[in-house]
C-alpha cells in the first residue's frame, strides 16, 4: 500500500517498511529473470495504458506541452523499459574474465548481482522519467525498490503512486510520498543504494546520511551548463538547437539545459538576432501565450528567477523577452547580454527561461570561462573546425559534451549519462542503468589439482625464486627458476 | 630545510596550500599526457628494483614479515601492476566508439575518459608498500595528481615511501604525506577529485562523511569476516594448505581477504582440526614461535586486542589448537578454536591475527544461511567437489569477491575487480579496474548540422507527434507513414 498520509511516515513507519522489504528481498523473489520481466513489462503497459492520466499530470504540475511530455517522459521512459528487457538476459549473464598463469589452473567470471534494497530519490522537473528510469534501472538489477517521488510535482507524484501499487508487485517496489521529514525518515534507514536526482545542496545531505551507513550513492545534480558558439557555424541550426534545449526543455527547468552562452563580442549581435528570429517562429509573437512551453513550476521558482532579473545590472542587460505573469507563473524567453559575472545569475544554476551570452575577445578564452565554474552536468560547443572540437573535448570537463546540439546525448543509451565535481557522482542509462544497481562480484573458480607447493612454508630461497617467475609470468622466468637458477 | 621547519605540523593551512600547489599543476596539463604517466610508471619500477632490499629491510622491521611474503605479495605484485599499465596504457586511454540510435542520427559518440584531478590515497599498514603504490599507480595511470597518506602504524615503509617517491617521482604533482590521526583529518578537510581509503569501517564513515561535503566519490576498501565454507568428499590435505597459506601465510592472519573463521559440517569438523594440525606443524614446525616464515602481530595495541578475544569467557576453552602467546615478541601462536559461541567477540569483530575459529553446522548447506545472517565480507571461500553446492554458493552469498577451493588469490588476478559489499566497502581496483577507478567516464556526442529534424521543434502540431511518436518507437515504417502527413 502506498505510504500517503504525509506527516505521518516516520522513522518507524520507515524502519518497518525497510525490514518488510528486506525480508521480501531475502525471499530471493525479485532475482529471477522472469520477475523482473513481469515488473518492466508491466511498467511499459502502465506508461502506455495510462498515457492519458500521465500527460494530464504532467499538465498540472508543470503545464507541459502534451508534444514535450511525449516525447521527453513517455517516449523515454518506454524506450528505457525496451532497451531492458530485448537486453536483460545479455546483461545478467555473467562475464568471463581471463586469468593469469599466476592462477593456473583456474576460471573466472564477474557475476551480477542486485544490491538489496535501494532508495530512489526523484525530482519535479522531468517527474516521470526520472522517477521510473532509475526504478527500471534498479528493477532490471533485481532489487527491492522504494520511490521518492518530488512533492513539487504532487499530481505526477500521487499518481506514480497509484498506478505503481496497481501494476507491479507491491511486496517488492514502493512509493513513499512527502517532502523533507519523509525524505529525512527514509535517508535514515541502512540502504543498499542511494540514487538521487536533484540539487547539490541536497546531494550533500544525501551523501553524508549514506556515509553513516556505509551506502553507495549515485548523485545526479546539476551545474550551469555552457553553450559555446564558434563564428561561422550554422547560424540557424544552432540557434534552434540551443532553443530547443533550453526553452523547449521545460521551459529551461532542465539540468542539461543550456544555461549560459559563451560566444564573441563580434558574434554576438548575430546570434542574438537568429536566437530572435526562431525564437518568434517557436514561440510566436507573444511567447505569454504560446501554449509550447512549460510554465514556471511554482512560485518559490518564480520568486528565485524574478530575483535574478532584479537584481541590479541585470535587468539593464536584457535583450529580448524579460516579460513575467506572476499570477500565471510565466517568465518570457528572455536573452542578457554581458551580465556581470558576480550576480546571482551569473552564478547559481538558472533553471529557467533566462538565456544569459557572455562574450569573450577570442573564442579560446570561454575555456577559462567554463573552467572558473563548477563542473557542469553538461557543456555544448557549436563549431566546424576540426581543432576547436578537438580542444574542448580534451579540455573541458563535464559530465557529458555535445558538439553541435544540445541535450541529445540523454536519447543515446550507449551513453552513460552522470555528472563530475559538482554535478553529481555515477551514470545511468542503459546497461548503466543495470551496472549502478548492481555489485560486480569477482568469482574465482579453482581446482584441487595443480598446487604449487612453492607457494608453502617452509619459505626456502628455491621457492622464492620459482614464485617470483610465476608471479612474473614469464615461461623464461619459470623454466630457469625451476633449473634453481634466476636472471641475475 | 631546517629542523624546525621539518618539526612543524601539517595542519589545515598545510593541506590546503599542497591542494591548491597541486591542482595548479594539474591545470597545466602535464600529468595528462601519455608520456609523463608512463615515466611515473617506469620510474616505480625502478623504484622498487633499486630499494628492493630497503622494503623488505622495512617491512620486517614494521611486520616481521617474511623475506619470501614481501617478495611475493607485495614487492611483486606491485611490479606486475605496474608492467600491465604500461602494457596496456595505451588502450585503456583510448576512447570509446559507442553505436548510436536513431533517434540521434547523423551522429557519432564516445566515452572518453578523463582523470578526475587531485586524488588522495590513504593507504593502511598490513601491505604498506603494496596498498599503498597499487592504488597511487592507479591514480597516474588515470593521469591524476596524487597524494599518499601512507599509514603510521607502518612508520618504517611510511617513511621509506616518503623519502624514495620523493626521489623518483614528479614531485610537482606526486606527493606523501606522513603522519597520523591530526594530518589526516587535515587532509580530508580539503575538496579531493577522489579519495581512495583502505582500512577499517569505522574510519571508512568519516571518510565519506568527509568527502560528502565535498561531493567527493570515495572508493573504500574495507574488512569483514571472510567465511570458508568446508564441504566433505575434498581433497583434504590441499583444502588445508590453502586455508592456512590464506591465514597465517598472508601476514599472519592480518590481512583483509584472510580466511576469518571457517563453517564445516560436526561430522567433517575433527578431520579438519587434525588435517590443520598436521599442515601447520609441516609448515611452521613444532614451536611456531620460533618460525621466521610468519609475521608477527604489528603492536602491543592489536596483541591486546587479539589476547583479548581469546581469553573471553566461553572462549578460551575451546581453543583445541595452539593458543600459545608471547607478548615481548608481539607473537601468537596459530590457533584453533572449535564452536565458540556466535555471540562471542570472536565472532562478531574482524578477527585480523592468527585465530580461526571453526563453527560447526549438521548440514553443510546451513552454512548459507549463517553467512548471509552476518555483514557481507570482503570475501568468500568454499571447499567441495559438489557442483551443485558450488552454484548454490555462488548463488546465495554476497561477498566483494568468492573463490572456490582455494583462499585470497583472487588477489592476482587483475581482470577480476577487487572490491567490497555492503560494510566490506565500495567500489573496486587492480587492472584495468584500477584505471577506471580514478578516471571520470565523459560521454561525448558528435553532431553535423546537417539532418535537422524540424519535427522537433515548436510550434508543436499533430503532425510533428506523430512524426515523432514513430522516430521514438523506432519503427520504420511509422517515419514513412508520418513523412507523409499520415
Amino acid at each position: 500500500m502506498a505510504e500517503k498520509l504525509k506527516g505521518t511516515f516516520d522513522v518507524h513507519k520507515a524502519a518497518s517498511l525497510m525490514n518488510e522489504l528486506r525480508s521480501s528481498f531475502n525471499t530471493g523473489r525479485t532475482r529471477s529473470y522472469e520477475w523482473r520481466v513481469a515488473q518492466l513489462q508491466s511498467i511499459a503497459k502502465l506508461v502506455d495504458e495510462r498515457e492519458k492520466e500521465i500527460l494530464h499530470a504532467l499538465y498540472t504540475d508543470l503545464s507541459k506541452p502534451e508534444c514535450e511530455a511525449f516525447v521527453s517522459e513517455i517516449s523515454m521512459t518506454k524506450a528505457s523499459c525496451k532497451l531492458a528487457l530485448k537486453e536483460l538476459k545479455r546483461w545478467m549473464k555473467p562475464e568471463k574474465a581471463k586469468t593469469s598463469m599466476a592462477t593456473f589452473p583456474s576460471s573466472a567470471e564477474i557475476v551480477s548481482e542486485p544490491f538489496g534494497v535501494v532508495l530512489i530519490i526523484s525530482t519535479w522537473n522531468y517527474p516521470l522519467l526520472l522517477s521510473l528510469d532509475p526504478v527500471i534501472g534498479a528493477i532490471a538489477a533485481g532489487n527491492v525498490v522504494v520511490l521518492k517521488p518530488s512533492e513539487i510535482s504532487p499530481a505526477t507524484s500521487s499518481l506514480l503512486a497509484k498506478l505503481l501499487e496497481e501494476y507491479v508487485d507491491n511486496s517488492a517496489i514502493r512509493v513513499v510520498e512527502g517532502a523533507v521529514a519523509e525524505t529525512s525518515a527514509l535517508l535514515e534507514q541502512k540502504w543498499d543504494k542511494i540514487f538521487y536526482i536533484g540539487s547539490t545542496r541536497v546531494g550533500r545531505i544525501v551523501m553524508a546520511a549514506a556515509a553513516k551507513q556505509l551506502t553507495p550513492v549515485i548523485l545526479e545534480l546539476g551545474g550551469k551548463c555552457p553553450a559555446v558558439v564558434d563564428p561561422n557555424v550554422n547560424l540557424q541550426v544552432a540557434a534552434r538547437r540551443i532553443i530547443a534545449g533550453k526553452w523547449a526543455c521545460n521551459n529551461g527547468q532542465a539540468c542539461i539545459a543550456p544555461d549560459y552562452v559563451i560566444t564573441t563580442k563580434a558574434f554576438a549581435q548575430k546570434l542574438i538576432d537568429a536566437m530572435k528570429n526562431e525564437l518568434e517562429v517557436f514561440f510566436g509573437n507573444d511567447p505569454m501565450e504560446s501554449k509550447d512551453l512549460s510554465r514556471i513550476v511554482n512560485s518559490n521558482h518564480f520568486a528565485r528567477l524574478k530575483k535574478m532579473l532584479d537584481e541590479e545590472e541585470v535587468s539593464s542587460k536584457i535583450v529580448h523577452g524579460g516579460q513575467w505573469d506572476e499570477k500565471r507563473l510565466k517568465i518570457a524567453p528572455t536573452i542578457l547580454l554581458d551580465v556581470p559575472e558576480e550576480t546571482i545569475l551569473m552564478k547559481e544554476e538558472i533553471f529557467g527561461p533566462l538565456l544569459p551570452i557572455h562574450t569573450v575577445d577570442k573564442l579560446k578564452e570561454s575555456f577559462d570561462v567554463i573552467k572558473s565554474k563548477s563542473k557542469p552536468l553538461a557543456a555544448y560547443l557549436f563549431t566546424n573546425r576540426k581543432e576547436v572540437k578537438k580542444a574542448f573535448v580534451e579540455n573541458i570537463s563535464a559530465g557529458g559534451i555535445l558538439i553541435n546540439d544540445t541535450v541529445l546525448h540523454l536519447t543515446v543509451p550507449t551513453l552513460p549519462f552522470g555528472g563530475v565535481g559538482d554535478s553529481g557522482m555515477g551514470s545511468y542509462h542503459g546497461k548503466f542503468s543495470f551496472d549502478a544497481f548492481s555489485h560486480k562480484k569477482a568469482v574465482l573458480y579453482r581446482s584441487f589439482a595443480g598446487d604449487a607447493t612453492a607457494r608453502y612454508p617452509p619459505y626456502t630461497p628455491k621457492k622464492l625464486r620459482l614464485l617470483k617467475a610465476l608471479i612474473n609470468g614469464g615461461i623464461f622466468g619459470i623454466i630457469l627458476a625451476l633449473l634453481g637458477r634466476t636472471k641475475n | 630545510m631546517d629542523e624546525a621547519e621539518k618539526k612543524k605540523m601539517f595542519d589545515v593551512d598545510s593541506a590546503a596550500l599542497l591542494v591548491k600547489e597541486l591542482r595548479a599543476n594539474f591545470g597545466s596539463g602535464k600529468t595528462k599526457s601519455y608520456g609523463w604517466r608512463v615515466s611515473q610508471m617506469k620510474n616505480i619500477i625502478k623504484m622498487i628494483e633499486d630499494h628492493e632490499n630497503d622494503f623488505v629491510e622495512a617491512l620486517r622491521s614494521d611486520l616481521s614479515k617474511p623475506e619470501l611474503e614481501s617478495f611475493v605479495f607485495e614487492i611483486a605484485m606491485l611490479k606486475a601492476s605496474c608492467k600491465l599499465a604500461l602494457k596496456e596504457l595505451k588502450s585503456w586511454m583510448k576512447p570509446e566508439r559507442v553505436k548510436t540510435s536513431l533517434a540521434a542520427f547523423p551522429s557519432s559518440a564516445e566515452i572518453m575518459s578523463e582523470p578526475l584531478g587531485v586524488v588522495l590515497v590513504i593507504s593502511a599498514w598490513n601491505y604498506p608498500l603494496l596498498l599503498s603504490l597499487d592504488p597511487v599507480l592507479g591514480a597516474i595511470a588515470a593521469g591524476n595528481a596524487v597524494v599518499l597518506k601512507p599509514s603510521e602504524i607502518a612508520p618504517a615503509t611510511s617513511s621509506l615511501l616518503k623519502k624514495l617517491l620523493g626521489e623518483y617521482l614528479d614531485s610537482s604533482a606526486i606527493r606523501v604525506v606522513e603522519g597520523a590521526v591530526p594530518e589526516t583529518s587535515a587532509l580530508l578537510e580539503q575538496k579531493w577529485d577522489k579519495i581512495f581509503y583502505t582500512g577499517n569501517g569505522r574510519v571508512g564513515r568519516i571518510v565519506m562523511a568527509a568527502a560528502a561535503k565535498h561531493l567527493t566519490p570515495v572508493l573504500l576498501e574495507l574488512g569483514g569476516k571472510c567465511p570458508v565454507v568446508v564441504d566433505s568428499g575434498i581433497n583434504l590435505k590441499v583444502a588445508t594448505r590453502r586455508i592456512i597459506a590464506g591465514k597465517w601465510g598472508c601476514n599472519n592472519g592480518q590481512a583483509c581477504i584472510s580466511p576469518d573463521y571457517i563453517i564445516t559440517t560436526k561430522e567433517y569438523a575433527p578431520k579438519l582440526v587434525d588435517s590443520l594440525k598436521t599442515e601447520l606443524e609441516s609448515f611452521y614446525g613444532k614451536d611456531p614461535l620460533e618460525t621466521k616464515d610468519l609475521s608477527r602481530i604489528v603492536n602491543a595495541s592489536h596483541f591486546a586486542r587479539l589476547s583479548k578475544l581469546l581469553d573471553e569467557d566461553k572462549v578460551s576453552d575451546k581453543i583445541v589448537h595452539g593458543g600459545q602467546r608471547d607478548k615481548a615478541q608481539l607473537k601468537i601462536g596459530p590457533t584453533i578454536l572449535l564452536d565458540v559461541p556466535h555471540d562471542s567477540l570472536i565472532m562478531n569483530e574482524e578477527i585480523f591475527g592468527p585465530l580461526l575459529p571453526i563453527l560447526t553446522v549438521d548440514k553443510v548447506e546451513e552454512s548459507f544461511e549463517f553467512i548471509n545472517s552476518r555483514t557481507k565480507a570482503l570475501a568468500a571461500y568454499i571447499f567441495t567437489n559438489n557442483r551443485k553446492l558450488k552454484e548454490e554458493f555462488v548463488r546465495a552469498v554476497s561477498a566483494g569477491g568468492l573463490v572456490i577451493n582455494d583462499t585470497t588469490l583472487h588477489l592476482a588476478v587483475p581482470t577480476l575487480p577487487f572490491g567490497g559489499v555492503g560494510e566490506s566497502g565500495l567500489g573496486s581496483y587492480h587492472g584495468k579496474f584500477s584505471f577506471d577507478a580514478f578516471s571520470h567516464k565523459k560521454a561525448v556526442l558528435y553532431r553535423t548540422f546537417a539532418g535537422d529534424a524540424p519535427a522537433r521543434y515548436p510550434p508543436y502540431t499533430q503532425g510533428n507527434l506523430k512524426l515523432l511518436k514513430a522516430l521514438m518507437e523506432g519503427s520504420v515504417f511509422g517515419i514513412i507513414r508520418a513523412l507523409f502527413g499520415w
